[in-house]
């Protein structure tokens, strides 16, 4: 029988190249933690979710560059003002620290000094989003929380189908695409919002389906395995026996996922971006991460 | 897993007409016999998809306790005067009252607050000479008493306001201790609403302390007196402008006691709205005395500490009516009127998050979200068939089967649809297939190993079995957690994902499987198109 396939029966050492990953991996994680980091000390692009602040949606009806805005809002009396452009529909995110008191709304304020400053134009505020600081502390909590908890759960349910080391492997594995994710979000000064640590959370959710996808093979093979030197080897067969699977899902979700990035709109785009960098992550993840580590603890263990 | 096919066909069609019933109210209007007989309920849009606004607001408790404390204070003093005892001085704290008497007087006082506060309780006793220091305070339980109704009355002045106002849907709940979530779909003037309910309403009569009204502007204002913004409006320009006031402290009469606020038009303009209010009998007596006291005076109308009006008492006032003018636009009478029918927050509130999104942005969300889905659905089905060919389209089946299930099981359990839901719709259609990839690929492997047709087909699926309860299982603790940490648009999204695993688990293993038993059953094919 003849089969479509993008990948012949394969024969790839994968372990063999773990030392030149574990260093790409070990970079990847790196520039997570300092991300974290940065998070922490308030450096980072977090948005208005977790700071505090105002996000506003502003639709101009005449043609306006970022400068203009800028200085109008500037001029205003806004200076932390943070404005991104939604290209070519002359629409604007704008974002400050600033949030609403007893005596003004800041959409108010955007508002009249838009008003003010920028006599010939005319635009609307479609949306705005105010959050006082207390809350976006609460929600930033909330979110770590909801991190750490959904992957001590995944740890004990791996550890239980399979062993510890499996469930430990898969974590790391995990964790580390959470971190590299994060890292490469605030290299890219991307805004962390609520979407974004959603976006994490699926993500860990995908590349740990792949984990077991590759662990289960593992399992599977090992099985049958005569000696524990062939560890390795076993290790190499499984990955390469369930490749095609892991490329072609990879390859219909990044089809799904690319779908939303070339048309859900400003929304969804950092979403969708953070969903397709992780879904590469994720799958590198289960090959370079985590079964390599299942063959060094191993090997320590004997 | 089920054996016979017959069974099994009727499982997967008869879920699929049941979804295909609940989805039918979101493609078509149902009339008459239909509605009556078929759920009629469509997808509930979310905030950000429907437009509207979503507000935290935060009950100020500490004023609240202020406020409390002074209202104990006043009745506190009244009550001493009354019964004749002389105080020294008289101080209130945080949550207690302090006072300084005369000694003898002691058993007195002490009868007089076993009498009349029971909610007092003495914190100790100190003597300076023949006078006596005694500090009472605010029971605990009181306390928390009185922050716990606060709170739910609060919650029940919002929805009074919020309904009176007419919008359709709120929702009005209580979140943590002191913060209530109050989310208005598709209103058209958040602004306005939001007037509405973060007023506090509080609806007072003081008078005019015009004897000293002259000493103020040397800065001197005089015991017992306090100075507030008096709001005029010009009549013709209708711009407002702000004065200052001088008015006793003390307040005769309060928004309590009022049994009804109407709209009405005409008064000494013309044609200006105004609020006439009406008191019960205890309000109309205290107004009626309070006229009858001070004709030719000024009796100031203020609400939340600024000054409507200030009219001259002209003549004693019985009946317990009474109007509110200030020159108000239609709206702000309308308004005004409506927050002094559902009465005062016991507290002022705070905006602590206020998320608006205008009905242009959700139309443009769900518009967009629905194109993404259409394409993403189109290139994930067309690469099935292209890579596993007749198989591909049994998993394209399954896919579709697992979209009508998964919105008609949304739309059976009045979830609420949110953008990043759209997204996780999509996504679960990306990820769904992996169901199938899995099985696929493993009946390859079998056939590569040169088992019959029906062989490879009952291995793949048996051995991918193990692996697809896992990884479905993983995903589903994920969603669950986001569940429950998520606000909003991200319930929406976990509740899409965690509906869309368990369809998958069931379309990819049961419906799939049962199409292929079919067809080896039906033509024991030699080959499979795989």
């Amino acid at each position: 029988m003849k089969f479509v396939e993008i990948t012949k029966k394969t024969n790839i050492d994968f372990m063999g190249f773990r030392n030149k990953t574990f260093i790409f991996s070990t970079i990847l994680v790196l520039l997570g933690l300092v991300g974290f980091v940065m998070i922490f000390l308030g450096k980072a692009n977090e948005s208005v979710d977790f700071t505090g602040g105002t996000q506003l949606q502003i639709q101009f009806v005449d043609q306006i560059t970022t400068g203009e805005l800028r200085r109008a809002l500037i001029n205003g009396g806004i200076h932390d003002v943070h404005i991104q452009e939604v290209s070519g529909t002359r629409g604007f995110l704008i974002k400050t620290k600033q949030s609403d008191t007893e005596k003004e709304k800041i959409q108010d304020k955007v508002g009249s000094i838009l008003l003010s400053e920028l006599k010939a134009k005319s635009f609307q505020i479609l949306g705005s989003n105010m959050v006082g600081s207390t809350v976006g502390k609460t929600l930033k909590k909330n979110a770590i929380i909801a991190i750490v908890i959904s992957l001590i759960c995944i740890v004990i349910y791996i550890a239980w189908r399979f062993n510890f080391i499996f469930g430990v492997a898969a974590t790391i594995a995990t964790f580390h695409d959470v971190l590299a994710l994060l890292g490469i979000f605030w290299v890219l000064n991307m805004e962390m919002n609520i979407l974004f640590i959603t976006a994490l959370l699926t993500i860990a959710g995908y590349s740990l389906t792949d984990t077991v996808v590759v662990f289960d093979r593992i399992r599977e093979n090992m099985a049958k395995m005569k000696s524990k030197s062939e560890l390795i080897n076993v290790i190499n067969l499984s990955i390469n026996e369930v490749l095609s699977r892991t490329l072609i899902t990879s390859l219909t979700t990044l089809l799904a996922i690319g779908a939303i990035l070339a048309f859900g709109g400003i929304v969804l785009f950092d979403f969708s971006f953070a969903l397709f960098i992780g879904v590469f992550i994720g799958t590198y993840s289960s090959i370079f991460v985590a079964s390599p580590l299942i063959f060094l603890w191993r090997k320590k263990v004997r | 897993m089920i054996k016979s096919l017959k069974i099994r066909f009727i499982l997967v069609v008869l879920f699929l007409i049941i979804s295909v019933i609940y989805c039918m109210p979101n493609i078509i209007e149902l009339q008459g016999v239909w509605k009556k007989y078929f759920p009629s309920d469509k997808i509930h849009l979310g905030l950000d998809l429907k437009g509207g606004m979503h507000l935290l607001l935060e009950l100020d408790t500490v004023k609240m306790m202020q406020n409390m404390v002074d209202r104990k204070f006043n009745a506190f003093k009244d009550a001493m005067i009354r019964e004749g005892i002389r105080f020294m001085g008289l101080e209130k704290k945080e949550n207690s009252l302090s006072v300084l008497i005369r000694a003898e007087q002691k058993e007195k006082l002490y009868n007089l607050v076993g009498k009349e506060f029971p909610d007092l309780k003495s914190g100790g006793t100190r003597t300076e000479g023949d006078n006596l220091h005694v500090e009472f305070l605010l029971l605990e339980k009181e306390i928390a008493n009185i922050k716990d109704n606060a709170v739910r009355q609060a919650l029940e002045t919002i929805r009074n306001r919020i309904d009176q106002f007419g919008v359709t849907e709120p929702v009005i709940v209580q979140q943590g201790e002191n913060q209530i979530l109050v989310q208005l779909p598709g209103i058209k003037d958040p602004e306005r609403a939001l007037e509405l309910i973060g007023r506090t309403a509080q609806l007072e009569f003081k008078l005019v302390d015009e004897e000293n009204a002259s000493r103020v502007t040397v800065g001197a204002i005089p015991e017992g007196s306090e100075i507030l913004t008096m709001r005029t409006r010009n009549r013709e320009t209708g711009i407002a402008t702000t004065t200052s006031i001088l008015l006793k402290k003390q307040t005769l009469l309060t928004g309590e006691l009022l049994t009804d606020a109407r709209v009405r038009i005409g008064g000494e303009f013309g044609n200006e709205p105004y609020v006439s209010i009406e008191f019960d009998s205890e309000g109309a007596r205290i107004f009626d005395k309070t006229t009858a006291e001070n004709v030719g005076k000024r009796l100031a109308i203020i609400l939340d500490n600024t000054v409507y009006s200030a009219p001259v008492v002209r003549e004693r006032i019985s009946g317990g009516k009474a109007s509110i003018t200030g020159g108000f636009t239609m709206d702000e009478a309308k308004d005004l009127a409506i927050v002094l029918r559902a009465g005062a927050l016991p507290a002022p509130v705070k905006v602590v998050q206020n998320i608006t999104i205008g009905p242009t942005l959700g139309q443009d969300s769900i518009r967009k979200g629905i194109r993404a889905a259409i394409f993403g659905a189109i290139l994930v089905l067309v690469f099935m068939i292209f890579y596993y060919r007749y198989s591909g389209i049994v998993a394209d089946i399954a896919l579709f089967l697992n979209l009508f299930y998964l919105l008609g099981a949304f739309t059976a359990l009045k979830a609420t649809m949110t953008l990043p839901g759209i997204a996780g719709i999509i996504l679960t259609m990306g990820m769904g297939v992996d169901s199938n990839v899995l099985i696929f690929e493993r009946i390859r492997e079998e056939l590569r190993l040169g088992k019959t047709v029906r062989a490879a087909v009952d291995g793949g699926y048996e051995k991918a079995w193990v692996t697809i309860f896992d990884s479905h299982i993983t995903t589903l603790i994920t969603t669950f957690i986001l569940f429950i940490f998520g606000t909003g648009p991200i319930k929406g999204f976990a509740v899409t994902l965690s509906i869309g695993v368990i369809i998958n688990l069931f379309t990819a293993v049961f419906g799939s499987k049962a199409i292929f038993d079919w067809i080896i059953g039906k033509y024991k094919p030699r080959s499979l198109s795989i």
